[in-house]
């Protein structure tokens, strides 16, 4: 009998140590459902600004109509950039279009990211005065509603599983309105999706970073996924918050 | 008897199984420590970030120098690769997230241990291998031999792999002449997505910089190796040894206003303050800011240069 007691050890033993089943493949498995909130590997809480150190052409100005350089756009976008009149756009009250959720991160502005509920992550931008709303339950599909700027952010944590915590959020956005990737009118459609993980990062002088690694998907106006990743410095507080409303031609 | 002979058999053949899986997944690959990720391999370059900055000679976009750091940016000549001592000089640390390569990343570990000691990324034409210790060594003395790679070390913290890299060399943040100092201190977070590897930089700099410059880049894994090209080889390119080093001075440079009036930008922008970096300045420039003309030329995705109109 000593023999099998000794086999069933070292199994045990073996699945202590976590060889049987990788940590890697748990994630995800858990079958309770905690608040999101109260789970938050990280905090993202706060109010944040754009720091403006790449991309800057495109960001911080409007770009000269026609021009779309780093941006994979399929044929069928190139009329589209061709046409971009931003005046028209203002008029036709379309003047939020390049502060949907495929670009708004991008904008240079502050971010103040706050709890809606415990399953709500919420973010307010001061530039184009948008609110972004990632959830963290399952909600029934809406495939039916009309799209809107934001669209609908489904939320997940991503734990780092290691012994000093961290992790990442991933959102997935669709059922967006048709929008502008960049200020000049660069268009991706209703069909596009975002995908984005947020991430932070400390700073040498005890600040925080928070980085967001963007992914644009769209079948109608690119060929391939557009993927850039803004940046935001933490800031102590709202002081510096400053609504301003969409502008179509600035 | 019987039935503890079977149970033998069946708890020795699932421990067998188990093992066969456990050795399975070590040869893949997969058994990466919990927090980490794996690091090691070919990640190709994503055209879609705007990070260079190096088609026009006076390009300070994006960044927040000092006046010493403005002034010497504005006497470099790009002539100054053509000679030979200085073509193969290639690029400092900042260039892993600054040029337009792939990065193609190993392992190394302890024989004896099979402890991690080391991650390389291997080198360009243009930039020097780099080495990522994790074995936890000490920093060398700031007296100590200062490289274009510079010294890094790094560790795993919060799911991701954070590094920092001292003792590099003076040289350069961009290509279009913006120095670096020896002074530096480059802090570098690698965050793993899937098949997306995203490089931040955090560069800070006593001497020509007033703020960090900090620059994010993503990469995607690349299911065949990168292929690198030759090592830098000198060759004549009109300059003799003895010769003068190409220069301007700062305020005779003739590319100085060519990036502003290609695209209508702001000279404080173009030449680097610090408060074009943040939102304030958008609604600063709102009522003088005029669009450049329609794009005509070259408008789309391909390549890092853009077509100069006449001016």
């Amino acid at each position: 009998m000593r023999p099998l007691v000794a086999t069933v050890g070292i199994v045990i033993v073996l699945s202590g140590l976590g060889v049987l089943a990788p940590v890697h493949a748990q994630r995800g498995s858990a079958t309770a459902s905690p608040r999101a909130r109260d789970v938050a590997p990280i905090d993202l809480t706060g109010y944040w600004v754009s720091y403006v150190t790449e991309n800057w052409r495109y960001r911080m100005v409007t770009p000269a109509k026609g021009e779309y350089r780093r941006i994979p756009v399929s044929p069928a976008a190139v009329p589209i950039i061709n046409a971009w009149d931003p005046t028209a756009d203002e008029r036709a009250g379309n003047q939020c279009k390049s502060y949907g959720a495929g670009a708004i991160m991008n904008v240079p502005g502050r971010l103040h990211i706050t709890w809606q509920d415990a399953d709500t992550l919420r973010i307010d931008t001061d530039a184009g005065t948008q609110t972004r709303l990632f959830r963290f339950t399952a909600r029934p599909s809406s495939s039916a509603a009309r799209p809107t700027w934001q669209g609908e952010s489904t939320a997940r944590w991503e734990p780092a599983g290691g012994p000093d915590g961290g992790g990442s959020l991933r959102v997935v956005t669709s059922n967006v309105r048709a929008g502008y990737l960049r200020k000049n009118g660069v268009p991706y459609s209703e069909r596009a999706t975002i995908s984005e993980h947020f991430d932070i990062a400390p700073l040498p002088d005890g600040g925080k970073l928070l980085l967001v690694t963007t992914i644009v998907e769209d079948p109608v106006y690119l060929n391939a996924p557009y993927v850039v990743s803004p940046h935001f410095k933490k800031e102590p507080d709202g002081s510096k918050w400053d609504p301003t409303p969409c502008s179509s031609t600035w | 008897m019987l039935i503890d002979l079977v149970m033998r058999r069946v708890v020795l053949g699932l421990l067998i199984g188990v093992l066969a899986v456990c050795a399975a997944f070590a040869q893949s690959g997969q058994a990466v420590p919990p927090g980490q990720f794996e690091f090691t391999g070919s990640w190709a370059p994503l055209a879609t970030e705007d990070v260079q900055n190096d088609s026009v000679p006076v390009d300070y976009l994006g960044l927040a120098l000092t006046d010493e750091g403005r002034t010497r940016a504005l006497s470099y000549d790009e002539s100054q690769k053509s000679m030979i001592e200085r073509q193969c000089q290639g690029w400092g640390a900042t260039y892993m997230v600054l040029g337009p390569f792939g990065l193609r990343i190993s392992s190394q570990t302890d024989p004896k241990t099979n402890r991690l000691v080391s991650y390389t990324i291997d080198a360009w034409e243009d930039w020097m291998e780099m080495t990522i210790w994790m074995d936890e060594r000490s920093r060398p003395s700031e007296h100590a031999l200062h490289t274009q790679a510079g010294f890094t070390t790094g560790r795993w913290e919060g799911g991701a792999l954070g590094a920092r890299t001292t003792h590099v060399k003076a040289g350069f943040i961009r290509k279009t002449g913006v120095p670096l100092s020896d002074e530096a201190t480059i802090d570098w977070r690698f965050f793993r997505h899937g098949d997306l590897l995203t490089v931040l930089m955090v560069a800070r700099d006593p001497v020509y910089l007033v703020e960090p410059e900090i620059i994010s880049k993503s990469f995607r894994l690349s299911k065949t190796p990168l292929d690198f090209r030759d090592p830098c080889v000198t060759g004549f390119e009109g300059r003799e040894f003895g010769d003068d080093v190409p220069h301007f001075a700062p305020d005779q440079n003739p590319f100085f206003d060519e990036f502003m009036k290609l695209y209508n930008l702001p000279w404080e922008a173009v030449l680097g303050y610090r408060d074009t970096l943040y939102p304030e300045y958008r609604k600063k420039i709102k009522n003088t800011y005029v669009p450049p003309p329609p794009c005509t030329a070259d408008c789309g995705v391909a390549g890092n240069f853009v077509r100069r109109r006449s001016l």
